[in-house]
Protein backbone atom coordinates (compact mmCIF):
# COMPACT_ATOMS: atom_id res chain seq x y z
CA UNK A 1 0.00 0.00 0.00
CA UNK A 2 1.07 3.29 -1.03
CA UNK A 3 1.83 6.18 1.99
CA UNK A 4 -2.13 7.31 1.78
CA UNK A 5 -2.02 11.67 1.74
CA UNK A 6 -5.00 13.05 3.66
CA UNK A 7 -6.41 13.92 0.63
CA UNK A 8 -6.59 10.43 -0.35
CA UNK A 9 -8.05 9.64 2.98
CA UNK A 10 -10.80 12.00 2.06
CA UNK A 11 -11.63 10.80 -1.30
CA UNK A 12 -12.31 7.24 0.04
CA UNK A 13 -14.54 8.59 2.73
CA UNK A 14 -16.67 10.53 0.56
CA UNK A 15 -16.65 7.58 -1.63
CA UNK A 16 -17.51 5.10 1.18
CA UNK A 17 -20.06 7.52 2.49
CA UNK A 18 -22.14 7.22 -0.91
CA UNK A 19 -22.63 3.67 -0.78
CA UNK A 20 -23.45 3.62 2.23
CA UNK A 21 -26.29 6.09 2.52
CA UNK A 22 -27.92 3.31 -0.76
CA UNK A 23 -28.07 0.68 2.16
CA UNK A 24 -28.31 2.62 5.55
CA UNK A 25 -32.65 1.83 4.50
CA UNK A 26 -32.21 -0.90 6.77
CA UNK A 27 -31.71 1.62 9.75
CA UNK A 28 -30.88 -0.30 13.30
CA UNK A 29 -28.15 0.93 15.22
CA UNK A 30 -26.21 -1.15 17.29
CA UNK A 31 -23.35 -0.54 19.53
CA UNK A 32 -20.10 -2.48 20.82
CA UNK A 33 -18.53 -1.33 23.64
CA UNK A 34 -15.11 -2.62 24.50
CA UNK A 35 -13.33 -2.38 27.70
CA UNK A 36 -9.75 -0.99 27.64
CA UNK A 37 -8.77 0.11 31.09
CA UNK A 38 -4.71 -1.48 31.94
CA UNK A 39 -6.64 -5.10 32.91
CA UNK A 40 -7.75 -4.98 28.89
CA UNK A 41 -4.90 -4.00 27.40
CA UNK A 42 -3.15 -5.98 29.25
CA UNK A 43 -5.32 -9.45 28.22
CA UNK A 44 -5.59 -8.02 24.54
CA UNK A 45 -8.48 -5.72 23.90
CA UNK A 46 -6.47 -3.93 21.38
CA UNK A 47 -6.64 -7.24 19.00
CA UNK A 48 -10.41 -7.76 20.15
CA UNK A 49 -10.83 -4.36 18.50
CA UNK A 50 -9.25 -4.64 15.34
CA UNK A 51 -10.72 -8.23 14.65
CA UNK A 52 -14.19 -6.82 15.48
CA UNK A 53 -13.69 -3.79 12.23
CA UNK A 54 -12.46 -6.83 10.11
CA UNK A 55 -15.14 -9.33 11.11
CA UNK A 56 -18.02 -6.35 10.93
CA UNK A 57 -16.24 -4.97 7.34
CA UNK A 58 -15.96 -8.55 6.12
CA UNK A 59 -19.56 -9.02 6.75
CA UNK A 60 -20.21 -5.78 5.34
CA UNK A 61 -22.22 -4.77 8.68
CA UNK A 62 -21.84 -1.11 8.71
CA UNK A 63 -24.98 0.07 11.51
CA UNK A 64 -22.59 -1.03 14.25
CA UNK A 65 -20.26 1.26 16.32
CA UNK A 66 -17.47 0.27 17.68
CA UNK A 67 -16.51 2.54 20.84
CA UNK A 68 -14.33 1.72 23.90
CA UNK A 69 -14.37 2.36 27.69
CA UNK A 70 -12.35 2.15 30.75
CA UNK A 71 -12.53 -1.07 32.98
CA UNK A 72 -16.16 -2.76 33.40
CA UNK A 73 -15.30 -4.53 36.97
CA UNK A 74 -14.52 -7.57 35.35
CA UNK A 75 -10.86 -7.66 35.52
CA UNK A 76 -11.03 -12.08 35.85
CA UNK A 77 -12.44 -12.53 32.19
CA UNK A 78 -10.96 -9.58 30.05
CA UNK A 79 -11.28 -9.20 27.45
CA UNK A 80 -14.57 -7.43 28.33
CA UNK A 81 -16.76 -6.19 25.85
CA UNK A 82 -20.45 -4.99 25.94
CA UNK A 83 -22.49 -6.14 22.84
CA UNK A 84 -25.88 -3.56 22.70
CA UNK A 85 -28.10 -4.06 19.93
CA UNK A 86 -31.79 -3.96 19.22
CA UNK A 87 -34.02 -7.51 20.19
CA UNK A 88 -31.07 -8.70 22.24
CA UNK A 89 -30.53 -8.35 25.85
CA UNK A 90 -27.60 -6.29 26.64
CA UNK A 91 -24.96 -8.64 26.88
CA UNK A 92 -21.74 -8.31 28.38
CA UNK A 93 -19.17 -11.22 27.32
CA UNK A 94 -15.47 -11.84 28.25
CA UNK A 95 -12.36 -13.67 27.67
CA UNK A 96 -13.18 -12.53 24.01
CA UNK A 97 -10.18 -13.08 21.85
CA UNK A 98 -10.15 -12.95 17.75
CA UNK A 99 -11.91 -16.38 17.40
CA UNK A 100 -14.73 -15.52 19.93
CA UNK A 101 -15.16 -11.94 18.00
CA UNK A 102 -15.94 -14.06 14.63
CA UNK A 103 -18.60 -16.15 16.90
CA UNK A 104 -20.33 -13.09 18.23
CA UNK A 105 -20.88 -11.37 15.24
CA UNK A 106 -22.08 -14.46 13.50
CA UNK A 107 -24.25 -15.45 16.35
CA UNK A 108 -25.06 -12.64 18.37
CA UNK A 109 -25.54 -10.04 15.76
CA UNK A 110 -26.63 -12.29 12.90
CA UNK A 111 -28.30 -15.23 14.67
CA UNK A 112 -28.96 -13.48 17.73
CA UNK A 113 -28.35 -16.38 20.07
CA UNK A 114 -26.55 -15.45 23.42
CA UNK A 115 -22.58 -17.57 23.38
CA UNK A 116 -23.27 -18.94 26.68
CA UNK A 117 -19.54 -19.72 27.68
CA UNK A 118 -18.54 -16.28 27.20
CA UNK A 119 -21.19 -14.63 28.68
CA UNK A 120 -20.85 -12.44 32.13
CA UNK A 121 -22.64 -9.88 33.35
CA UNK A 122 -21.93 -6.64 35.60
CA UNK A 123 -22.35 -7.23 39.20
CA UNK A 124 -26.19 -7.26 40.30
CA UNK A 125 -27.55 -4.39 40.89
CA UNK A 126 -27.18 -3.78 44.97
CA UNK A 127 -23.52 -4.75 44.75
CA UNK A 128 -23.08 -2.42 41.50
CA UNK A 129 -24.31 0.32 43.35
CA UNK A 130 -22.83 -0.25 46.85
CA UNK A 131 -19.21 -0.88 45.25
CA UNK A 132 -19.22 2.42 43.35
CA UNK A 133 -19.19 1.38 39.47
CA UNK A 134 -15.73 -0.31 39.98
CA UNK B 1 2.06 -6.75 33.09
CA UNK B 2 1.71 -5.42 29.55
CA UNK B 3 3.47 -8.19 26.61
CA UNK B 4 4.06 -5.32 24.19
CA UNK B 5 5.54 -1.98 24.25
CA UNK B 6 2.72 -0.55 22.35
CA UNK B 7 0.39 -1.53 25.19
CA UNK B 8 2.56 0.73 28.05
CA UNK B 9 2.22 3.65 25.60
CA UNK B 10 -1.60 2.59 25.26
CA UNK B 11 -2.31 2.94 29.26
CA UNK B 12 0.15 5.98 29.80
CA UNK B 13 -1.34 8.14 27.05
CA UNK B 14 -4.76 7.27 28.26
CA UNK B 15 -3.71 8.61 31.31
CA UNK B 16 -3.54 12.12 30.04
CA UNK B 17 -6.45 11.68 28.38
CA UNK B 18 -8.16 11.55 31.89
CA UNK B 19 -6.47 14.39 33.62
CA UNK B 20 -8.72 16.75 31.70
CA UNK B 21 -6.49 17.46 29.42
CA UNK B 22 -7.44 19.05 26.11
CA UNK B 23 -4.17 18.40 24.11
CA UNK B 24 -2.04 15.82 24.34
CA UNK B 25 1.46 14.97 22.58
CA UNK B 26 2.82 11.90 21.78
CA UNK B 27 6.55 11.45 20.37
CA UNK B 28 7.29 8.38 19.65
CA UNK B 29 10.91 7.77 17.67
CA UNK B 30 12.68 4.90 17.17
CA UNK B 31 16.52 5.12 15.78
CA UNK B 32 19.47 2.14 15.58
CA UNK B 33 19.07 1.41 19.20
CA UNK B 34 16.46 2.98 21.17
CA UNK B 35 12.57 3.65 21.32
CA UNK B 36 12.27 7.00 22.63
CA UNK B 37 8.77 8.09 24.04
CA UNK B 38 7.41 11.33 24.93
CA UNK B 39 3.93 12.02 26.25
CA UNK B 40 2.97 15.24 27.00
CA UNK B 41 -0.31 16.56 28.24
CA UNK B 42 -1.68 20.21 29.43
CA UNK B 43 -3.98 18.66 32.04
CA UNK B 44 -4.56 18.82 35.69
CA UNK B 45 -0.67 17.44 36.42
CA UNK B 46 0.10 16.73 39.71
CA UNK B 47 1.94 18.11 43.21
CA UNK B 48 5.37 16.92 44.34
CA UNK B 49 3.83 14.66 46.74
CA UNK B 50 1.52 13.07 44.43
CA UNK B 51 4.03 12.89 42.05
CA UNK B 52 6.45 10.98 44.61
CA UNK B 53 3.89 8.04 45.25
CA UNK B 54 2.21 7.48 41.64
CA UNK B 55 5.24 4.67 40.81
CA UNK B 56 4.06 3.01 43.96
CA UNK B 57 1.78 -0.05 42.42
CA UNK B 58 -0.82 0.33 45.55
CA UNK B 59 -1.59 4.27 45.16
CA UNK B 60 -4.02 5.48 43.73
CA UNK B 61 -6.27 8.17 43.91
CA UNK B 62 -9.15 6.57 44.64
CA UNK B 63 -11.30 8.60 42.48
CA UNK B 64 -11.80 6.27 39.04
CA UNK B 65 -12.31 3.01 41.22
CA UNK B 66 -13.47 3.63 44.76
CA UNK B 67 -12.61 0.52 45.89
CA UNK B 68 -9.78 0.19 44.28
CA UNK B 69 -6.24 -0.15 46.12
CA UNK B 70 -3.96 -0.12 43.07
CA UNK B 71 -2.59 1.57 40.23
CA UNK B 72 -0.48 -0.38 37.81
CA UNK B 73 0.06 1.97 34.71
CA UNK B 74 2.92 3.57 35.93
CA UNK B 75 4.79 0.96 37.87
CA UNK B 76 4.05 -1.47 34.86
CA UNK B 77 6.39 0.79 32.58
CA UNK B 78 8.55 1.62 35.15
CA UNK B 79 9.72 -1.86 36.24
CA UNK B 80 9.64 -2.93 32.18
CA UNK B 81 11.91 -0.53 31.84
CA UNK B 82 14.40 -0.77 34.69
CA UNK B 83 14.40 -4.49 33.58
CA UNK B 84 15.27 -3.94 29.60
CA UNK B 85 18.19 -0.90 30.43
CA UNK B 86 15.84 2.07 29.55
CA UNK B 87 15.26 4.85 31.20
CA UNK B 88 12.22 6.70 32.44
CA UNK B 89 11.38 10.29 33.94
CA UNK B 90 8.14 11.95 34.98
CA UNK B 91 7.68 15.46 35.72
CA UNK B 92 4.43 17.41 36.65
CA UNK B 93 3.02 20.86 37.55
CA UNK B 94 -0.50 21.33 38.93
CA UNK B 95 -2.78 22.74 36.72
CA UNK B 96 0.21 22.80 34.21
CA UNK B 97 0.70 18.97 32.74
CA UNK B 98 2.49 15.99 32.90
CA UNK B 99 5.65 15.12 31.14
CA UNK B 100 6.54 10.92 30.68
CA UNK B 101 10.00 10.46 29.15
CA UNK B 102 10.90 6.99 28.74
CA UNK B 103 13.40 4.81 26.30
CA UNK B 104 13.33 1.48 25.65
CA UNK B 105 16.70 -0.52 24.57
CA UNK B 106 15.64 -2.09 21.09
CA UNK B 107 18.83 -4.06 21.44
CA UNK B 108 18.54 -5.90 24.49
CA UNK B 109 16.64 -8.98 25.01
CA UNK B 110 14.48 -8.44 27.66
CA UNK B 111 12.93 -5.30 25.93
CA UNK B 112 9.38 -6.10 24.81
CA UNK B 113 8.30 -6.49 21.78
CA UNK B 114 7.27 -3.85 20.09
CA UNK B 115 3.66 -4.40 19.00
CA UNK B 116 1.44 -3.27 17.24
CA UNK B 117 1.71 0.10 16.66
CA UNK B 118 -1.10 0.96 13.97
CA UNK B 119 -4.41 -0.22 16.24
CA UNK B 120 -2.66 1.22 19.26
CA UNK B 121 -2.57 4.82 17.10
CA UNK B 122 -6.28 3.67 15.80
CA UNK B 123 -7.49 2.88 19.83
CA UNK B 124 -5.57 6.28 21.05
CA UNK B 125 -7.43 8.42 17.82
CA UNK B 126 -10.40 7.62 18.58
CA UNK B 127 -10.79 7.17 22.58
CA UNK B 128 -13.73 9.40 23.53
CA UNK B 129 -11.52 11.01 26.21
CA UNK B 130 -9.33 12.63 23.90
CA UNK B 131 -10.19 16.02 23.39
CA UNK B 132 -6.78 16.49 20.90
CA UNK B 133 -4.19 14.26 20.01
CA UNK B 134 -1.07 14.51 17.96
CA UNK B 135 1.04 11.85 17.54
CA UNK B 136 4.29 12.39 15.70
CA UNK B 137 6.22 9.11 14.81
CA UNK B 138 9.86 8.77 14.00
CA UNK B 139 12.23 6.28 12.47
CA UNK B 140 15.98 7.36 11.81
CA UNK B 141 18.64 4.63 11.11
CA UNK B 142 21.15 4.43 9.09
CA UNK B 143 19.22 4.03 5.91
CA UNK B 144 17.46 7.34 6.34
CA UNK B 145 14.64 8.77 8.27
CA UNK B 146 10.62 8.56 7.99
CA UNK B 147 8.16 10.94 9.52
CA UNK B 148 4.56 11.42 10.15
CA UNK B 149 2.90 13.10 12.30
CA UNK B 150 -1.27 13.40 12.53
CA UNK B 151 -3.97 15.22 15.19
CA UNK B 152 -7.03 14.03 16.04
CA UNK B 153 -8.44 17.12 14.81
CA UNK B 154 -7.56 16.99 11.36
CA UNK B 155 -8.34 13.13 10.88
CA UNK B 156 -11.34 13.55 12.92
CA UNK B 157 -12.36 16.70 10.15
CA UNK B 158 -11.89 14.23 7.18
CA UNK B 159 -13.80 11.33 8.80
CA UNK B 160 -16.81 13.14 10.64
CA UNK B 161 -16.55 10.11 13.09
CA UNK B 162 -14.29 7.76 14.89
CA UNK B 163 -17.37 5.07 15.66
CA UNK B 164 -18.60 3.82 12.90
CA UNK B 165 -16.88 0.70 11.24
CA UNK B 166 -16.01 2.27 8.17
CA UNK B 167 -14.24 5.21 9.23
CA UNK B 168 -12.41 3.34 11.73
CA UNK B 169 -11.50 0.76 8.81
CA UNK B 170 -10.30 3.99 6.66
CA UNK B 171 -8.30 5.17 9.42
CA UNK B 172 -6.76 1.77 10.03
CA UNK B 173 -5.92 1.46 6.50
CA UNK B 174 -4.68 5.23 6.28
CA UNK B 175 -2.53 3.94 9.61
CA UNK B 176 -1.06 1.02 7.91
CA UNK B 177 -0.42 2.93 4.91
CA UNK B 178 1.84 5.59 6.99
CA UNK B 179 3.19 2.63 8.67
CA UNK B 180 4.10 0.65 5.80
CA UNK B 181 5.95 3.68 4.18
CA UNK B 182 8.40 3.56 7.13
CA UNK B 183 9.39 -0.11 6.39
CA UNK B 184 12.08 1.04 4.56
CA UNK B 185 13.88 2.71 7.14
CA UNK B 186 13.67 -0.71 9.69
CA UNK B 187 16.58 -2.13 10.81
CA UNK B 188 18.00 -6.07 11.83
CA UNK B 189 19.38 -5.36 15.73
CA UNK B 190 21.79 -7.61 17.02
CA UNK B 191 20.08 -8.05 20.41
CA UNK B 192 23.10 -8.30 23.27
CA UNK B 193 22.26 -11.23 25.85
Amino acid sequence: MAKMTLEELRNLRSLKQSSLQKRSIEGKEGQIVIGMGTCGIAAGAKTVLDAFLSELDAQGITNISVTQTGCMGLCYVEPTIEVIVPNMPDTIYGKVDAKVVKLIVKEHLINHKLINDHLFDRPSADIYAKDGDK
Amino acid sequence: MHRYISDFILDITQNSFEANSTKVELYFCENERYLNLIIKDNGSGMTSDVLKKVLDPYYTDGIKHKKRKVGLGLPFLVQSVHESGGSFEISSKPNEGTLVKCSFDLCNIDTPPIGDICTTFLVLYCDPKAKELIIKREIKTSKGRGYYEYSKSELLDILGDFSTVSSLCLLRDFLKSQEEDLIQYNIDRTIIF
